[in-house]
């Protein structure tokens, strides 16, 4: 199956570009996805390690199972460092 | 009513924006400005460049103003964000609240802003004089 990526802020300049569509098997994870990039992208892993997740526009865990046509978002810290966390009632989705 | 929420690269314009929340039952209104800085983490910074993902920046942005209508009652909000270049002193952000008492004006233009820093898909590159880099809030 199909997930579009779309790369913002550092993801954007160590990518180079800013999406790409990637082919990967059905049941593929947020996780999977990470690793992926990691391969692809090497550069990423520092940045990586302190980014979120967001499919289809809302922040999700990285245990997430992907569709045909997600679009896949990892969103490096946008102040404080803090992630979001997963009982608070604004990144249920 | 449906609140104001503006991703823009152009200036913001702040008093365009209190006046689009503005009507006759409301008793107080609070706005919170943030203008771009020349220093940070003893940096001399030249500029800022921000970046959004804006079709989550806006959903994010509405659900932290639902949740302030629920805690608060807020009556009516606008936020404004600028991306793209910014130069030192210009406006990155404004957040206008509008509530029929001023307590509740206060406490959820506090909780809009810090929640949209730390949570809303915004990017700020602070281009110093020693360098450049994608920093945290």
């Amino acid at each position: 199956m199909k997930i579009h990526m779309r790369y913002f802020a550092s993801f954007r300049e160590i990518t180079g570009q800013n999406e790409e569509i990637l082919t990967v098997y059905e049941g593929t994870s947020v996780a999977e996805v990470r690793s992926l990039l990691l391969t692809h992208y090497p550069r990423l892993q520092t940045i990586m390690e302190r980014s979120a997740c967001a499919v289809n526009h809302g922040y999700v865990p990285a245990d997430t199972t992907l569709h045909e046509g997600d679009e896949v978002v990892f969103i490096p810290p946008v102040g404080g460092g803090t992630l979001p966390s997963q009982e608070y009632p604004l990144w249920s989705h | 009513m449906e609140p104001l929420i503006q991703i823009t690269h152009e200036p913001l314009d702040r008093e365009a924006l209190v006046a689009s929340i503005t009507h006759s039952g409301i008793g107080g209104i609070v706005v919170f400005e943030g203008v771009v800085r020349d220093n940070a983490r003893g940096k001399q910074v030249r500029y800022l460049e921000y970046d959004v993902y804006p079709e989550m920046a806006i959903q994010q942005i509405r659900a932290i103003i639902t949740e302030a209508e629920k805690r608060w009652g807020v009556d009516r909000v606008a936020v404004a964000h600028r991306i793209g270049r910014l130069e030192i002193g210009e406006t990155s952000v404004v957040v206008v609240v509008a509530t029929p008492h001023r307590a509740e004006a206060f406490d959820a233009c506090r909780y809009i802003i810090d929640t949209l820093k730390t949570t809303v898909p915004i990017w700020k590159k602070e281009v110093a004089t020693n360098g450049e880099e994608w920093v945290e809030g």
